[in-house]
């Protein structure tokens, strides 16, 4: 009888060792195919022609300068902000507003706007910077991309400054420095890896968002450095040339996807290795 | 001596003493940024959804009748569409991400354990767009013909299972959206779910198999039960993002307003009505539209604030 009993026990054990071991294999096969079918239908349009050439019309040879020029501009615009802003608002949380109610108000502002949809951020910016104005823009782009940025830029700044010893800061004060001048010299050197950190989180989530930039930066077919007008960036061409009906352009939907999907991967995996580098000392 | 007491007593207020208020203020201005980003959010959504609001009444919650065309607009079906799909992904995504937490929790060598965990938040990391494009031209059509189609033809006349499986056999329909959408939570929730069993204290456990519990035992009686409530948070965590995901779900729901009567049949959820119409919509279809984010942003805010209340303040969000 007690040999039945364990015999179940180590079968129910051998099943649930089997479920995590498969729906691990899972999630790491479907990463898998999808790096792969990046690659195998993005690899083959890469060429120069997508690095100088802007979007073409279907049934016309063209590239992605625009987009990618466009991305680039509005994502860099988009950060200066979102540090900015977020870099200050985090050291107020940590700081200055610690346990205040209105920095636990903050504190869960920030955590619905770290998840709410991107879509909406679009409709906030459209309605406030594209519709009073008159037309899309660029810098539309930029803020709404700014706002989906700042939450991740606060949070992280919040928190590893937090994490930064008191001793730190009572130095500071024994000093007689005014602690704004210990904040800036002595925390944020000290939590700067950290900062960084959270920073580059920020720009990978930003350079694949299409969501906030449908209805302010729209998309542009041709190359266009202006601030005011509307630009084109990679996620937007990809939204709209993988949902037409041309051969041609799908494919450069598919290099552009390839792309956007290098450039997050890949800041991500720099984020990883920044703050793994400084972790031993 | 004197005149170095007499300096000690004038010393100088350090440099730049008196911009430590300005500071401050600065600081407390820029968190203020995000309270007003919210509050504008908000407003926005109500003045520019209220029109809608104002001319149907219930019936833009009640009606799945939605045309540009004779400018009548009832969001019953993206409503519907975004509550199905969102509960859908979470069905498919809550045991692959709890599979996935255990394994890395308890079998994985730990040579491996920092490559997977990596690995799995990457799948995070793709871009909403990308899962769009890669569902629409190769999980799709693949998905129509070796799940699609033999569930349909095998589908007995008459049975739940045929209601359930009506449709075209092209891929886009609720249910890949929905499996779409559970590839895109599952690493968040993998990735909480694993933060959340690293924090059972490792005496706790040890005490469990030292007892002699095998590992299925010590998840389900010691781990999941300390867990708990902050598991529940990070299930609601993954179900905000399911609500709200906009891109991927645009290219692959089939886009179609009417209320979804199977599996298969295309449908639409709120953010992709949105995506498909905000530019191209004029007077009162604007207003419905903005009204849908309004509903979008409430559903998402009551789950995001039940998930924090429930995860606590220091968890990931």
């Amino acid at each position: 009888m007690a040999s039945f009993k364990r015999a179940r026990r180590t079968a129910a054990n051998g099943a649930f060792v089997v479920f995590s071991f498969v729906t691990t294999a899972i999630a790491l096969a479907v990463l898998a195919v999808i790096l792969w079918t990046l690659v195998a239908k993005g690899f083959g349009g890469l060429n120069l022609h997508v690095f100088t050439m802007s979007t073409p019309a279907a049934g016309s040879e063209g590239g992605l300068l625009n987009a990618i020029v466009g991305s680039a501009i509005m994502c860099s615009i988009a950060m200066v902000i979102a540090a900015l802003v977020g870099i200050l608002a985090g050291t107020w949380l940590a700081e200055y507003g610690r346990d205040h109610w209105y920095a636990e108000t903050v504190r869960f502002v920030n955590d619905i706007l770290l998840s709410a949809p991107s879509i909406l951020v679009g409709l906030f910016v459209s309605q406030t910077l594209v519709v009073p104005f008159h037309g899309f823009s660029a810098l539309a782009g930029s803020v709404a991309l700014a706002l989906v940025a700042v939450p991740v830029i606060t949070r992280t700044t919040e928190d590893v400054l937090k994490l930064q010893p008191s001793a730190l800061r009572e130095a500071g004060v024994a000093l007689g420095t005014p602690l704004w001048t210990t904040i800036r010299e002595v925390l944020w050197k000290s939590a700067g890896t950290g900062m960084l950190t959270g920073g580059l989180l920020a720009f990978a989530r930003i350079s694949g968002e299409t969501a906030p930039l449908l209805f302010t930066a729209n998309g542009n077919q041709f190359f266009s450095l202006s601030l005011t007008k509307s630009m084109a960036s990679l996620p937007v061409v990809i939204f709209n040339d993988g949902l037409s009906a041309y051969d041609d352009l799908v494919k450069l939907a598919w290099t552009g996807s390839l792309i956007v999907a290098a450039a997050v991967l890949g800041t991500n995996i720099l984020a990883r290795i920044v703050t793994r580098e400084r972790k031993p000392k | 001596m004197t005149t170095a007491d007499a300096a000690l007593i004038q010393r100088p207020p350090p440099k730049g003493a008196k911009l430590d208020p300005v500071f401050k203020w600065i600081c407390a201005v820029a968190a203020t940024t995000l309270l007003a980003s919210l509050t504008g959010i908000i407003i926005t959504l109500l003045i520019g959804g209220w029109p809608a609001f104002a001319t149907f009444g219930l019936g833009f919650f009640t009606s799945s009748h939605w045309n540009p065309v004779t400018d009548v607009y009832g969001a019953e079906g993206p409503i519907v569409g975004t509550l199905i799909s969102a509960m859908l992904a979470l069905f498919f995504s809550l045991p692959i991400a709890f599979g996935v937490a255990v394994f890395l929790v308890e079998f994985c060598p730990a040579s491996l354990r920092r490559p997977i965990g990596v690995a799995v938040e990457l799948l995070a990391g793709i871009p909403s767009i990308v899962y769009g494009i890669w569902g629409l031209f190769i999980f799709g059509p693949f998905f129509a013909q070796y799940v699609q189609l033999p569930l349909m033809t095998a589908a007995p006349a008459g049975s739940m299972w045929e209601t359930l499986t009506q449709g075209v056999p092209n891929g886009t329909n609720i249910l890949t959206a929905s499996i779409i959408l559970a590839m895109m939570i599952l690493p968040y929730m993998a990735a909480v779910l694993r933060d959340l069993f690293n924090t059972v204290p490792v005496q706790l456990r040890e005490s469990g198999y030292g007892m002699g519990s095998t590992t299925f035992e010590v998840i389900t009686s010691i781990t999941l039960p300390f867990v708990r409530r902050s598991a529940i948070g990070a299930v609601m965590l993954g179900l905000g993002r399911a609500l709200g995901e906009t891109m991927a779900v645009t290219f692959i729901i089939g886009n179609s307003h009417a209320l979804p009567k199977s599996l298969f049949d295309s449908g639409s959820t709120i953010a992709s009505t949105i995506a498909n119409e905000f530019n191209e919509a004029t007077g009162l279809h604007v207003a419905a539209l903005i009204a849908l984010g309004l509903i979008l942003f409430l559903i998402t805010f009551a789950v995001l604030a039940i998930a924090r209340a429930l995860l606590g303040a220091e968890s990931p969000a």
